[in-house]
């Protein structure tokens, strides 16, 4: 089972159970993870987080997960008891979530946090830890990583709270790691010192990285494959380096509302949605 | 006139030995109705100076006038009709037991808004949700519908001043357009001021017209944005971010 994909998908669905009926999140969307940086971009609420959550069989409910096929290095994870999925969450395969502050534990400095994380899927002392978490936090360019280490999560500011996250999820060396707008809070030049070391992780451990954002520039940038995603399906699939040549309107409109600072517009495009893009089957994206 | 006069600004947490010195002698002030911007590093005390202004931060020192009204310890509820902030981390600012209905309504009952009920409707618009959203709970939003609700938050009473903390980071770029979109019509229609702070160069180029490059708790340099675009900056940290802001997109 070696040469099996990190995570094969098929058909996967998301749905929620509200007061006015089903409400499909993610409609039957197909893909592979190989150990790969596979960029997921689409706009606000077209499901990616949910996709992301779902592979690691975190929806709660009344959201239900369905799917053809849910594997992960062969093993199916649709069905695998929640024991089993609790040791491979946060092992095997890490989330960086989109809320670092929501995801960190209020009540707990970082380096307690750290340490713990690391200590529940490892056995290393508390000083190996210790030492290898703040090697983790000067990696993601923090400053003074010890005077952080003492500080709970509310006393460091928006970017500080991301790379500490981030840190987090590297140290225990998963095989997946899927990143939830990892740099959203960051400005450009940490941002490219956070990529470069989510980078090269992935290549010196041969990791899979799920890149979820909104950052279409910034995806084609730094991943192999990019996955574009509208109304809870896959509307288009294309390698990283072929994106100027997208076809979709959705990905050219996404395209064109970036501002930028040499070129200034009075009024920034927008999206005109057509409704036949939600009716469009999705796309797979399994390889 | 200035809505905002901010003179030797000094932010810290904690005491003693343990005391950090968040923000450093900032000074600015913003006219009425323009847009001030807030860049620079991580932890540079970006969020420490609106949080200030908005009476969050109980530790400060200097002088501070906004909406003329010389600030002290606490802020009145005249201030929070005047002026309302977006923050930075929209999971925190939305309380999790709240339908989206509730959230606004409070915030409208709490400054005496008449017509409640069509207001919603109409915020709820403009920020591109629609009222499908309004009986949500923050758990059932993805994060950028979240941050929406967030900005219709600040809007819901008329502010005449926003302290906009990333508001559009959580967003995707078609979002984004239309919400830079909405401030920028916002601004010409009511008069509105704003400091925003982002990360991101084009959005702060886009809305505001003078910005202030921050490092370490203090201002390195103040520019207006026509010198940003022809990367006429004199700090090298500034230098340094355009730079690598230019890279980044071609
Ligand atoms: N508990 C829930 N009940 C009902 N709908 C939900 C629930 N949780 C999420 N949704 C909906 O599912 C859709 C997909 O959400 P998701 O968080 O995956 O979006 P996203 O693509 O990550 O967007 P963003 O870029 O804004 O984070 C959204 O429209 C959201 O409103
Ligand atoms: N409550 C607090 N207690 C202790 N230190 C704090 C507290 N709040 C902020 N700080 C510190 O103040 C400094 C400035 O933080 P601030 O949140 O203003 O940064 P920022 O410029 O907004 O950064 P970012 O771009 O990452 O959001 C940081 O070093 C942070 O750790
Ligand atoms: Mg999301
Ligand atoms: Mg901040």
């Amino acid at each position: 089972m070696t040469d099996a994909p990190l995570l094969d998908v098929e058909n996967l669905w998301v749905r929620f159970r509200t007061r006015s009926g089903v409400f499909d999140a993610v409609r039957g969307i197909s893909f592979t993870l190989g150990k790969e940086r596979l960029g997921i971009v689409g706009e606000s609420g077209s499901g990616k987080s949910m996709t992301g959550r779902a592979v690691l069989r975190l929806i709660r409910p009344p959201g239900m997960i369905e799917a053809d096929r849910l594997d992960m290095h062969g093993e199916d994870i649709l069905t695998a008891p929640e024991k089993r999925m609790r040791k491979l969450r946060g092992g095997r395969v890490s989330m960086i979530m989109q809320d670092p502050k929501f995801s960190l534990n209020p009540v707990m400095t970082v380096g307690q946090q750290m340490v713990e994380a690391l200590r529940a899927h490892e056995r290393v002392s508390r000083s190996e830890a210790r030492a290898r978490a703040l090697a983790m936090l000067d990696e993601v360019a923090i400053r003074d990583p010890e005077r952080v280490f003492t500080l709970y999560p509310h006393e460091v500011s928006g970017g500080m709270g991301q790379r500490i996250m981030i840190a987090m999820m590297l140290l225990p060396n998963p095989e997946i790691l899927i990143a939830d707008e990892p740099t959203s809070a960051l400005d450009v030049s940490v941002q490219l010192q956070v990529l470069d070391i989510i980078d090269k992780l992935v290549r010196d451990r041969g990791m899979g990285l799920m890149f979820i954002s909104h950052d279409l520039n910034l995806v084609a940038k730094f991943c192999d494959r990019i996955v574009i995603m509208y109304a809870g399906r896959i509307v288009e699939t294309c390698k990283a380096d072929e994106l100027r040549n997208a076809q979709h309107p959705y990905t050219l409109g996404l395209l064109n509302s970036v501002p930028d600072l040499e070129h200034p517009r009075e009024k920034l495009e927008v999206l005109k949605r057509d409704p036949a893009w939600r009716e469009a089957p999705s796309v797979s994206a399994r390889q | 006139m200035n809505a905002i006069e901010i003179h030797d600004l000094n932010v810290w947490f904690g005491s003693g030995p343990d005391r950090a010195n968040a923000v450093r002698d900032v000074s600015f002030d913003v006219a009425d109705g323009e847009s001030f911007g807030l860049v620079g590093e991580s932890g540079s005390g970006k969020s420490t100076i609106l949080r200030t202004i908005a009476g969050l931060v109980p530790t400060w020192s200097g002088q501070m006038t906004v909406a003329g009204e010389q600030l002290g310890r606490r802020r009145s509820k005249a201030f929070y009709s005047k002026v309302q902030m977006v923050f930075q981390d929209p999971y925190a600012s939305l309380h999790p037991r709240q339908t989206v209905d509730r959230v606004l309504s409070e915030a409208m009952h709490l400054h005496n808004v008449p017509d409640i009920d069509t207001r919603i409707v109409s915020l709820l618009d403009d920020v591109g949700l629609g009222s499908g959203f309004r009986f949500r709970y923050p758990h059932q939003l993805s994060g950028g519908q979240r941050q929406r609700v967030a900005i219709a938050r600040a809007l819901a009473c008329d502010p005449s001043i926003l302290l906009l903390d990333e508001p559009t980071s959580a967003l995707d770029v078609s979002v984004q357009a239309e919400i830079l979109n909405l401030l920028v019509d916002l601004r010409r229609e009511h008069k509105l001021t704003y400091i925003m702070v982002s990360h991101d160069l084009g959005v702060v180029g886009h809305l505001c017209e003078r910005i202030g490059v921050m490092k370490d708790g203090r201002f390195v340099e103040v520019l207006a944005v026509e010198e940003m675009r022809r990367l006429e900056a004199k700090s090298p940290y500034t230098r340094h971010l355009l730079e690598s802001s230019i890279n980044s997109i071609h």
